[in-house]
């Protein structure tokens, strides 16, 4: 990698990061150079396990340790080796120089200490200034990250923050000492989109108003877009590709890199088969031979399992591959691509039978008080809902956290039972059945959920999980017949027969998301709810579950309901959107009503709060054209009166601070709850 | 908060009343009020009429629970079990069988034994705190490794070696201080130090290990890596964020047993022959004195219920993020 002398604000170069496992040693950072200059907010991409988090860890001497040694390398900053100095200098560089903000708000502050006392701990200077000063320093500080009522915040606890407010106040603590570079490891990931947005122009305005420069490690393309100035894309513990953002997101030279972009689900590639990376993120474990993509990679040919690429630099970019070795000749690669053909043409088929119809479906869990309990109130996490899902027609409901719908996913199956509101399936009004009626019923619809580490059993081997239904509603009776069906749902969802015997620990995420999708199908369900089924995933093992959800539906003929606060995600697979807002719908549409014509203030804010990948990179500031939401989501326990969202609407009059909205129809497929849209004669 | 503390009292009577009944039954399956009466008025030539005399001056010789001879209210509160049991629910003990004040005993004998066993609390748990937390920041190395040994080897060796060993050593062999025995005032000192070294002894491998793990779970926490990336140093991280949030799971475990404290030591009253309430209940054990039995059980269920309320009252005060309702 090229030096710029002294222009640079810290260099890494060759940082090796080892960690010492019971399998023996990981190479988690594996010779990885780059390097910041004064003001640049520099990129590290990459998916879970590639070593971008462990690199700004060795940065600070933060790794774990006892198992975590660094290794070789150096990491130079204002003309010194971080690496050699001992804990005792380094104290004087964290915190002070060189400050961190780490991914999970609510478990990276002291749940047992005030946001005050948190803060006053980085105040510069602080012995020789009175308690008054200090306060003064603190409330400066929070009011510069925007922390609303600064004053009352110092004595609040972390619990008593709501995660946006959380980061805020982790930032403030790493700004309290002005440090020439702020590393921003997975900031927003835990964060809700409106709130993402908020937070990333944060950060962007402190970074120009403090001159400093920002290390951010992400996962998110979309993120990387929209902040950085330079990108490194890591993968295995290596650095495969260093650009400037504008190169990077206009033509990006590493295969991984060009996948990654293809990968990603989003408008243009609706319906069609997702480019997936094939396999799983490898384990950096051993020793590799050649390019470690090598294996993922489409492009590959002999050369590149048998050495590893050098390092090419061409001015201030740079690729760690074969194909850009200018004294070889690229091998002719079967190209192992997918047709990109348009794999379903259903999208006319709007007037499909309907098979699940939700009417007014409310869920009020009680909230008790006082010595003999009463219940003085409760939380209405779904407070009223309807649609309807056509037969192999996959509807999406879209929120936020605490907007109620994974509950109403819940509900609708009657693994919660509703408070209120009908739920009928394929002419059986579910809300009025129970016991054995209901069982029967149940191979009808199916769930996948969110976290496939932790729905499965992990005392159950995988082919007893999936065969368990069929075992439970008595589908199969002889053990042969369910063993061949089990095998047969096993390479239906893509996974080796041999996965019948194992456990779900010896699975990656994405082949245990595939097993739950196993198990959802062998009681040959016409509706699977999705609960949020990708969101624990990287973005190459997502495209992948797309594509196999998108398969089984065109095979099947399957209904989904689909669960999910991505909207790249909606984008792609959704027929009918719902947009749900505290435990209402306030939006329902076609897929193409939602996206091209957002009528409700919330969809137009939620749509354009997530980051869009830019060609030129970099967009900074979205300025005008984004809707920028002030504030949080309120509490489902307390929803404001009226609309529930005219403290956050920038187009709120006063009707809407008193009565909620009536549904108004605006099209053949299109309703929206909000008064701006009311003809005059419904008032 | 008063709300819950109020239902969570309210939810004791049920309990305690269980509890009585439980003993009661458990008593008079072994025991019947005949063999109480022998027992106490000695078992060779004893006249019916004595027995009989005994056990109506003592309320025994009604029913058990029910009584069919009278009707109402009254088949119901003419029995020894109830009799015996609803003055204990105003603290009166009544009298022993032998005829004396069980309320005058326990005030007696309560002193000796928290003379013993507050010492032992509050010096064990500092020093359980300290050597924890030592083996937590060695973490990883050889006295890490070998204070876990330590504390294992400790933690299964029986109570009856500390206490025998340290007889022979402190006593026997050096004549620094008395075997056993009490004495009253300040002149008890001397009897007391002995028990409390062994009691605190005796307790740290197993409290040691234990709150190793609670700093150990809270060190590998995110806020201690936000900590570190502060700038804190290593002593100001443990003391400032690990001990006060490592106190949460010690301080709520520890104050489930402090009412607890005054029920004395079976073990360590006996052996050092302490004449506290631990002595006391073993005592009546043998002497088959089913009035001490019964008023040592209900005082210590009363105590245990009391340091659950107590724990979930100290989880308020060190952890801001409950709140009790």
């Amino acid at each position: 990698m090229e030096n710029q002398a002294n222009n640079n604000l810290l260099e890494v170069t060759a940082l090796k990061t080892w960690i010492d496992t019971e399998g023996g040693i990981i190479h988690a950072v594996d010779g990885v150079s780059f390097n910041i200059r004064p003001g640049e907010t520099l990129a590290i991409l990459g998916e879970s396990g590639c070593g971008k988090s462990l690199t700004a860890l060795s940065i600070l001497q933060l790794i774990p340790k006892p198992a975590g040694r660094i290794v070789s390398g150096k990491v130079m900053f204002s003309g010194e080796n971080l690496l050699e100095k001992s804990e005792q200098d380094m104290r004087e560089i964290r915190g002070r120089r060189i400050a961190m903000i780490f991914q999970e708000p609510q478990s990276s502050l002291n749940p047992v200490m005030t946001i005050g006392q948190q803060i006053k701990e980085v105040i510069p200077d602080r012995k020789n200034k009175s308690s008054v000063e200090i306060n003064k320093d603190i409330v400066g500080l929070l009011d510069s990250v925007g922390m609303s009522d600064s004053v009352r915040r110092i004595n609040e606890y972390p619990h008593q923050l709501s995660g946006g407010m959380k980061q805020r106040a982790m930032i403030a603590m790493a700004l309290a000492s002005k440090p020439d570079i702020l590393i921003a490891d997975e900031p927003t990931t835990a964060l809700d989109v409106t709130i993402q947005s908020q937070i990333l122009n944060l950060l962007a305005r402190l970074k120009k108003e403090n001159n400093m420069s920002i290390l951010l490690i992400t996962h998110d393309l979309g993120v990387v877009s929209q902040m950085a100035d330079r990108v490194i894309l890591m993968y295995a513990g290596e650095v495969v590709e260093d650009a400037d953002a504008v190169s990077f997101f206009d033509a990006p030279r590493h295969p991984y890199a060009q996948k990654l972009f293809l990968s990603i689900p989003d408008r243009s590639k609706r319906k069609k088969k997702l480019d997936i990376i094939p396999g799983i993120v490898p384990t950096y474990a051993g020793d590799y031979q050649g390019c470690r993509f090598s294996e993922r990679c489409d492009k590959a040919w002999d050369l590149c399992f048998q050495e590893r690429p050098q390092w090419r630099a061409q001015e201030k970019n740079g690729v760690r591959c074969h194909l850009y070795n200018n004294t070889l000749e690229p091998q002719e690669t079967s190209d192992k691509n997918i047709e990109q053909g348009l794999i379903t043409a259903d999208e006319k088929q709007d007037k499909a039978e309907t098979l699940l119809d939700v009417k007014q479906l409310k869920v009020h869990f009680p909230i008790h008080k006082g010595i003999f309990r009463r219940v003085v109130g409760h939380v209405k996490a779904v407070d009223g809902i309807s649609l309807k899902i056509g037969r192999g027609r996959t509807v999406a409901i879209v929120g936020e956290s605490g907007c109620g719908k994974t509950t109403a996913g819940k509900a609708i199956l009657q693994l919660i039972k509703p408070s209120s509101g009908e739920v009928i399936y394929d002419g059986a009004r579910l809300t009025k059945i129970t016991g054995e009626e209901l069982r029967q019923l149940r191979k009808n619809f199916q769930i996948i959920f969110q976290d496939p580490y932790a729905s499965l059993n992990p005392r159950m081997l995988v082919g007893e999980s999936i065969a368990e239904g069929l075992h439970a509603l008595k589908l199969e009776s002889s053990k042969a017949a369910i063993q061949t069906r089990v095998k047969k749902l096993l390479t239906q969802v893509g996974m080796p027969v041999d996965s019948y015997g194992r456990y779900p620990h010896e699975f990656s995420g994405g082949q245990r998301q595939r097993i739950s999708i196993a198990r959802a199908l062998a009681v040959s369900p016409d509706l699977i709810v999705c609960d949020e089924p990708t969101s624990a995933l990287d973005v190459s093992v997502q495209a992948q579950i797309l594509n196999l959800l998108n398969d089984l539906q065109n095979e099947l003929s399957l209904s989904y309901l689909f669960i999910t606060h991505d909207i790249s995600v909606v984008e792609y697979l959704a027929h009918e959107v719902a947009v749900m807002y505290l435990g209402r719908i306030v939006e329902f549409g076609t897929a193409a009503d939602i996206l091209d014509n957002p009528l409700h203030p919330y969809t137009q804010a939620l749509l354009s709060a997530v980051p869009v990948i830019s060609k030129t990179g970099n967009t900074g500031y979205k300025g005008d054209s984004q809707v920028l939401l002030a504030g949080d989501i309120p509490s489902p326990s307390k929803p404001p009166a009226g609309c529930h969202f005219h403290v956050r609407c920038p187009q709120a009059t006063e009707i809407c601070r008193q009565q909620y909205p009536a549904e108004t129809k605006t099209g053949d497929s299109h309703t929206v709850f909000c008064h701006l849209f009311e003809s005059d004669e419904q008032h | 908060m008063i709300a819950y503390i109020i239902r969570r009292l309210l939810y004791a009577i049920p309990i305690l009343i269980g509890i009585n009944l439980l003993t009661f039954t458990l008593f008079f399956m072994v025991n019947s009020p005949d063999d109480m009466a022998r027992v106490h008025l000695g078992v060779k030539r004893v006249t019916t009429e004595a027995i009989e005399a005994w056990k109506t001056d003592r309320g025994y010789d009604k029913p058990l629970l029910y009584n069919y001879k009278e009707s109402g209210i009254k088949s119901f509160s003419n029995t020894i079990f109830f009799q015996h049991t609803v003055r204990l629910f105003v603290l009166d003990f009544g009298r022993a069988d032998d005829g004396r004040d069980i309320g005058r005993d326990i005030r007696q004998r309560m002193w000796p034994s928290l003379a013993i066993a507050v010492p032992t609390f509050i010096v064990g748990i500092l020093l359980n705190i300290t050597f924890a937390m030592l083996l937590a920041f060695f973490r990883g190395t050889y006295v890490d490794v070998w204070g876990v040994v330590l504390s294992v080897a400790m933690m299964s060796i029986s109570i009856m070696f500390y206490i025998i060993l340290g007889q022979l050593i402190m006593s026997k062999l050096w004549h620094l201080l008395p075997i056993s025995g009490y004495d009253s005032g300040l002149r008890a000192l001397k009897f007391l130090i002995l028990p409390v070294i062994i009691g605190v002894v005796s307790g740290i491998g197993a409290g040691s290990r234990l709150y190793r793990t609670f700093y150990l779970e809270e060190i590998n926490k995110d806020y201690v890596r936000t900590a570190r990336a502060k700038g804190l140093s290593s002593l100001q991280v443990l003391f400032k964020h690990v001990l006060r949030n490592a106190m949460v799971p010690i301080l709520t475990g520890v104050v489930a047993i402090i009412p607890l404290l005054f029920m004395g030591s079976l073990v360590m009253e006996s052996f050092f022959g302490i004449p506290g309430l631990g002595s006391y209940t073993i005592d009546a054990i043998n002497q088959q004195d089913f009035a001490i039995v019964r008023a040592m059980v209900f005082l210590g269920s009363i105590l245990y219920i009391f340091g659950l309320v107590l724990t979930d009252i100290s989880y308020t005060l060190v952890d801001p993020r409950v709140r009790l309702e």
